[in-house]
């Protein structure tokens, strides 16, 4: 059960994301929603990479009497996160411009208050 | 060093690496970043065109990242690591598509895209789209796939924002980032389920090992839904005209392709991922009701627009639905007897339709860009006559709108035949309702034809700039080519890629 929890916030945190980016109306909100869905898939693959007990998989600097390969996490779902991670600034950034320029246009973050909604 | 050996990756490193070379010559002159830009745009069009003949020759194009010999796969471990591209001729296909709108796109942008507002980043922001585009298609790797996504969705949705003082440009632009952005995420945490189950990444190895468990089942759920949204299928398809009409034409006709490439992304995975377990046809009924549902709703929807582009927009919904039609019967047959029959007429003509609809769809959205040019409106009740000042455009406009409503011989009729002929097979009904959407499609352009070029002149315009005529010429140009031919393009393109698609052991053998 313990080991299960990462997996049940998860399916949480995605929940509330998609819950916000469906119905919330303020463009700052829906940007937060994308947020928490994005955490919520990063969790999920750090999840998926842990080993109970499992040490940083870096050959040289190993602690001793550490089974090799199957006393280390796995290394790649923590390259896949970072990635995800680095896209995802880019991604929050073009998104909340996006949300100013609206801002500046029309005075109003409420996506129900314009044409948005068409 | 034989050059055809490297071509995978440097098919997707030109375009973004010219990508970051084009604003350092954009500060020394801007005639000089021009040049450099079509010389790129051209560069890649001819290597495409000759890599792509090298593939439909039947050869599969392997290259592993980073390897000293990157056509063999790194042996030491059981497993292929790095990151392996992957080209077979259905990738190629896409490829062609890709490299000739992009090419179109960029020459017609050199007058089309106002000079004050920084087009050197325009340019940028093209070619690194062209990469993501060209990535998403050649890549074996599932990871690599999601990244190029995203370059793709970032580039894209700045530049639908390019005009940023319009308000809609950046509404429109805030709509696809949101619907790709959730798109995307859906696609890694399905990655993240695959991986969980079997270690692996790349998407030969993953077909060969597969075994449809029940998180398979809601990976490949979530796989297809996601790139379903990407490339603007019914339930999700109202970010299309929203984010197309505010664009740039040139980029309008960029974006048609790039939701053909995430629709390549779902038959990727629809058929060569799962391709060994896909026995119960569920995604192949859904792909055809989806196709459906987008056809005619995207029809009706066009019929009622008074904004020449949002009409247009809508008509590309509607022609997605011809693809996801054919393409949804090619895998509702799947392992069963009557694929070789009639199901693989049914994918090559829906994959015809991919090229054709590539074409005739940008050569629209390129004409109504040069309306917008000449007269600084879209909508349709302002416009009137223009056939008498503008002769060439009208002349694209013609060849486009029939090839849309599949009159023949314009290549448009050809694909369509063949979805017909296949879906009659199936249902009777599913060719009807396709046969009243091909009409409904010729009564919008109809209207779009009378009110805009047809009447007594009422404006004193000029005809399109030199570069705009010569990006609408390439695109007419090859839309000719391929209704004169049909034969010979099926025979030739289409149904190596149709093949391709079909037969994932031919896939899978090549890691």
């Amino acid at each position: 059960m313990i080991y299960n929890i990462p997996f049940i916030t998860t399916a949480i945190l995605a929940v509330i994301g998609l819950y916000a980016v469906i119905f919330k109306r303020n463009l700052i909100k829906i940007a937060i929603g994308i947020t928490i869905l994005e955490s919520a898939v990063n969790l999920s693959l750090i999840a998926i990479g842990y080993r109970k007990g499992g040490v940083a998989p870096i050959y040289t600097n190993l602690p001793p009497n550490v089974d090799i390969p199957h006393g280390m996490v796995l290394p790649v779902p923590q390259a896949l996160t970072l990635t995800s991670i680095v896209i995802g600034v880019a991604t929050l950034a073009l998104i909340l411009a996006f949300a100013m320029k609206i801002y500046k246009h029309y005075g109003s973050l409420d996506s129900h208050s314009r044409r948005l909604k068409e | 060093m034989n050059i055809m050996l490297h071509m995978p990756a440097l098919l997707i490193v030109l375009p973004l690496l010219a990508a970051f070379v084009t604003p350092l010559i954009d500060k020394l002159s801007r005639k000089a970043r021009n040049a450099f830009v079509i010389a790129i745009v051209v560069i890649e069009e001819i290597m495409m065109l000759f890599f792509a003949f090298h593939i439909f020759s039947g050869n599969i194009a392997i290259y592993t990242m980073g390897s000293s010999e990157p056509t063999k796969l790194v042996t030491e471990a059981a497993v292929p690591i790095r990151i392996v591209l992957e080209v077979d001729a259905m990738s190629a296909f896409m490829g062609i598509i890709s490299a000739t709108v992009a090419m179109a796109a960029a020459i017609y942008s050199i007058s089309f895209v106002e000079e004050s507002k920084g087009k050197g980043k325009f340019y940028t922001l093209l070619l690194i789209m062209l990469a993501g585009m060209i990535g998403m298609e050649f890549t074996g790797d599932l990871f690599n796939m999601f990244v190029f996504l995203e370059i793709l969705s970032i580039s894209s949705c700045a530049l639908i924002a390019y005009r940023n003082s319009d308000g809609n440009a950046v509404e429109g632009a805030f709509k696809y980032m949101v619907v790709s952005n959730i798109a995307a995420l859906l696609v890694l945490f399905s990655i993240a389920l695959l991986y969980s189950q079997y270690d692996l990444l790349n998407i030969a190895a993953l077909s060969k090992v597969i075994s449809y468990t029940e998180l398979d089942k809601v990976a490949l759920v979530l796989l297809v839904t996601s790139f379903a949204m990407k490339a603007g299928s019914v339930p999700m398809h109202y970010w299309v005209p929203d984010g197309y009409s505010p664009a740039p034409a040139s980029i309008t006709a960029m974006l048609v392709s790039a939701t053909q490439a995430s629709l390549y992304a779902l038959f990727r995975v629809s058929f060569t991922l799962y391709g060994k377990v896909i026995t119960a046809s569920y995604i192949g009924v859904f792909l055809i009701i989806l196709g459906l549902l987008s056809m005619f709703i995207g029809v009706t929807m066009a019929l009622s627009q008074k904004d020449i582009k949002r009409l247009m927009a809508y008509h590309s919904v509607s022609q997605t639905g011809y693809m996801l039609l054919g393409v949804g019967i090619g895998l509702y047959l799947l392992n069963t007897s009557d694929f070789n029959t009639y199901g693989i007429k049914a994918m090559e003509g829906g994959i015809f339709h991919i090229i054709n609809n590539a074409m005739y769809k940008g050569l629209l959205f390129l004409t109504a860009g040069a309306i917008f040019y000449r007269l600084k409106t879209r909508n349709l009740n302002e416009m009137g006559g223009l056939a008498h000042s503008m002769k060439y455009t009208t002349l694209f406009f013609i060849i486009g709108a029939l090839a849309i409503a599949g009159i023949p011989p314009f290549n448009g009729f050809a694909s369509k035949l063949l979805i017909y002929e296949a879906a009659y097979r199936v249902s009777p009904i599913l060719s009807i309702v396709a046969m009243i959407v091909s009409i409904l499609t010729l009564a919008s352009f109809v209207k779009v034809f009378h009110s805009a070029f047809m009447g007594a002149k009422i404006y004193e315009v000029e005809e399109a700039p030199k570069s705009m005529l010569i990006g609408m010429a390439i695109l007419a140009a090859v839309i000719i080519i391929l209704s004169i031919f049909p034969g010979l393009v099926v025979d030739k393109i289409v149904a190596p890629a149709a093949h391709a698609l079909a037969n994932w052991q031919v896939y899978a053998g090549g890691v």
